[in-house]
C-alpha cells in the first residue's frame, strides 16, 4: 500500500491531511496514532476510496479508481469505530453476509463465509440475533466478522478498543493477535499499539510527524507528549 | 440501556407462529381488505370477523390482554380523524346542540358511520398486532422482500427496525444530560431547549446515516444487494393459508347474500 503526497480538505475548508506519504508492506501491522482530530479517520477513509484520492493512493500495486474500486474494497476491509454504524442489518447473519453477497458469492459460499467469520471472532451461534440486543464487546467482534467474511488482505480498524472495559479490550487484542493479516489500526490506545504492531506512525494536524519501530516510538516520551499522546510535560 | 422488544412474543411457538411469514402477511392483507370493503350495516359479518380474530389470538397463545392494550393505541387517531363525521353527514337528525354561536346537529347515519370506522380500524389493528406479535421482525422483512416489495422500502423498514433503539438511546442520554443540569425555568425556555434537542437529534441521525453508508460502501455495496432467502413454504402454510383465505372470503360474501 503506497500513499503519495496525499492532501485532503473537507468541504467546509478544514484541512484534514497535508502531504501524507506512507508505504505499508504486506503482512505488516501498523498503528496509526495521534491525538483527537489528527486526521487518522480521514486517512483511513482514503484507503479504500470512500473519500476520493485522484490516484494518490495505490493498493496492492493498483491505483484506486472507479474501475478498481470493487476489487479494492474486497481486499481492504474497514472496521469503523462505532459498531452501531457498521452493523446496519436486522440480524447478525445478514450483516456478516452483506459483504459476501455484494461480492456475488453463491448461496452456499455465503453461508460458509459467514460461519467461518463468526467462528474466527468466537461468535458462532449468534446468526439470528439482532445487533441492538448485543453488548458493545459482542458488537465489536461481529463488526470484525463482517470484514473477515470478505476474506480481505488488509484489515483497517478505527479505534477498535474505544469504550471497552480493560478486560474486554485485552480480549479483543488477543483476538486480533490471532488473525494473521495485514493490519492498519488507528488508535490512541498505546497498549493496543504496543501489543499488536511492530511499526508506529504518528500523525498530528494532518501530517506524519514520526514513523518507526513500535518499541522506539512508544518509548520516546517527549515525542508522545508533544503530540498529545502522553501526559503533557510541565 | 435495555429496551422492551418490539416483537416480544415472536419467539413463542404455536400454529400461528409456525406459519410462513409470507402466508401470514397475505392473509392479514386479505383480512383487512375484506374488513374495509364490508358494508357498514352488516353487523353479523363484523362479528364473524371478530370471532375469527379471537380464535386466531387464542391459537397463537399471545396474551389477549397484551393485544387489547396495544390495540387501544389506534383509537385516538381514528377518533381524531372521524369525530366530525356524525355532525357533517346528512340524514335523520337525532340531536341538536347549541355550542356558543353554532348550531350543531348529530345525524343517525353519521353516528353509524363513525362506529363503523372505529370497528373497522380496530379489527384491522387487531390483525396487524397479531401478525407482528407472532412473527419475528426479521422474518417479516424477509417475507416482504420475497413478495417482491420494492427493495428500497424493505431496506428503509429494516433500517428503521435496526436504528429505532439507537435513536431512543440517544434521546434518553440527551434527556439525562439535560435533567442533570437542572432543566426547568420558563415555558418558552423549555420549548426552546426541546427544539434544540430535536434539531441535534436530526443532525446526529443525518450524520449517522452518512457513516452507515460509508460502512456499506466499504463492503462493496452497489445498490443491488439483498439478503439470502431463508424462508420455505411448507404444506401447512399452503393449507393454512387457503383455509383462512376461504373463511375470510366466505364471511365477506355474506355482504351480497344479506
Amino acid at each position: 500500500m503506497r500513499i503519495k503526497n496525499l492532501s485532503f480538505a473537507y468541504p467546509d475548508g478544514r484541512q484534514a491531511l497535508t502531504d501524507v506519504s506512507l508505504h505499508i508492506g504486506r503482512g505488516e501491522s501498523v498503528a496509526l496514532i495521534g491525538p483527537n482530530g489528527a486526521g487518522k479517520s480521514t486517512l483511513l477513509l482514503h484507503l479504500n476510496g470512500i473519500l476520493h484520492t485522484d490516484g494518490r493512493v495505490e493498493v496492492l500495486s493498483r491505483k484506486i479508481s472507479e474501475k478498481s474500486l470493487g476489487e479494492i474494497r474486497r481486499k481492504i476491509g474497514i472496521v469503523f469505530q462505532n459498531p452501531d454504524d457498521q452493523l446496519f442489518s436486522a440480524t447478525v447473519f445478514d450483516d456478516v453476509a452483506f459483504g459476501p453477497i455484494n461480492l456475488g458469492y453463491a448461496e452456499a459460499k455465503v453461508r460458509q463465509a459467514v460461519t467461518r467469520a463468526l467462528d474466527r471472532v468466537g461468535m458462532a451461534g449468534y446468526e439470528a440475533r439482532s445487533p441492538h440486543h448485543l453488548s458493545l464487546g459482542e458488537k465489536k467482534r461481529i463488526a470484525i466478522a463482517t470484514i473477515l467474511s470478505m476474506d480481505p488482505e488488509v484489515m483497517v480498524m478505527d479505534e477498535p478498543t474505544s469504550n471497552l472495559d480493560p478486560a474486554g479490550k485485552w480480549l479483543l487484542i488477543e483476538l486480533l493477535q490471532g488473525l494473521s493479516i495485514t493490519k492498519i489500526i488507528a488508535t490512541h490506545d498505546l497498549d493496543l499499539a504496543r501489543a499488536l504492531c511492530q511499526r508506529v506512525v504518528v500523525l498530528d494536524k494532518g501530517r506524519i510527524v514520526a514513523d518507526g519501530a513500535a518499541d522506539l516510538i512508544l518509548a520516546d516520551m517527549p515525542l508522545l507528549a508533544a503530540h498529545g499522546l502522553a501526559r503533557a510535560a510541565i | 440501556m435495555k429496551h422492551s422488544f418490539l416483537d416480544k412474543y415472536s419467539e413463542q411457538d404455536s400454529l400461528v407462529h409456525r406459519l410462513d411469514p409470507r402466508t401470514k402477511f397475505i392473509i392479514s392483507l386479505l383480512f383487512i381488505l375484506a374488513v374495509a370493503l364490508t358494508s357498514p350495516v352488516m353487523w353479523p359479518v363484523f362479528s364473524i370477523y371478530f370471532i375469527l380474530m379471537i380464535i386466531l389470538i387464542l391459537i397463537s397463545r399471545v396474551p389477549v390482554l397484551y393485544i387489547l392494550k396495544r390495540s387501544l393505541v389506534i383509537i385516538p387517531f381514528v377518533v381524531l380523524m372521524a369525530i366530525s363525521i356524525p355532525f357533517v353527514k346528512e340524514g335523520e337528525v337525532i340531536g341538536s346542540y347549541n355550542i356558543w354561536i353554532w348550531q350543531v346537529s348529530l345525524t343517525h347515519s353519521g353516528l353509524q358511520l363513525l362506529w363503523n370506522i372505529l370497528a373497522k380500524a380496530w379489527l384491522s389493528i387487531l390483525c396487524l398486532i397479531l401478525l407482528t406479535a407472532t412473527t419475528r421482525m426479521t422474518d417479516l422483512l424477509a417475507a416482504l422482500e420475497r413478495l417482491h416489495m420494492p427493495r428500497v422500502m424493505v431496506m428503509i423498514l429494516s433500517f428503521m427496525y435496526r436504528y429505532i433503539f439507537v435513536l431512543v438511546d440517544e434521546v434518553m442520554r440527551m434527556k439525562q444530560a439535560r435533567d442533570s443540569r437542572n432543566f426547568g425555568g420558563r415555558r418558552l425556555w423549555q420549548l426552546r431547549t426541546l427544539g434544540n434537542m430535536a434539531g441535534t437529534l436530526f443532525i446526529r441521525s443525518y450524520e449517522r446515516g452518512e457513516r452507515v453508508y460509508a460502512a456499506m460502501l466499504a463492503r462493496g455495496y452497489d445498490g443491488r444487494c439483498c439478503t439470502l432467502n431463508r424462508l420455505s413454504l411448507k404444506p401447512t402454510d399452503i393449507y393454512g393459508g387457503l383455509g383462512f383465505g376461504i373463511v375470510i372470503l366466505a364471511a365477506f360474501l355474506f355482504n351480497f347474500i344479506g
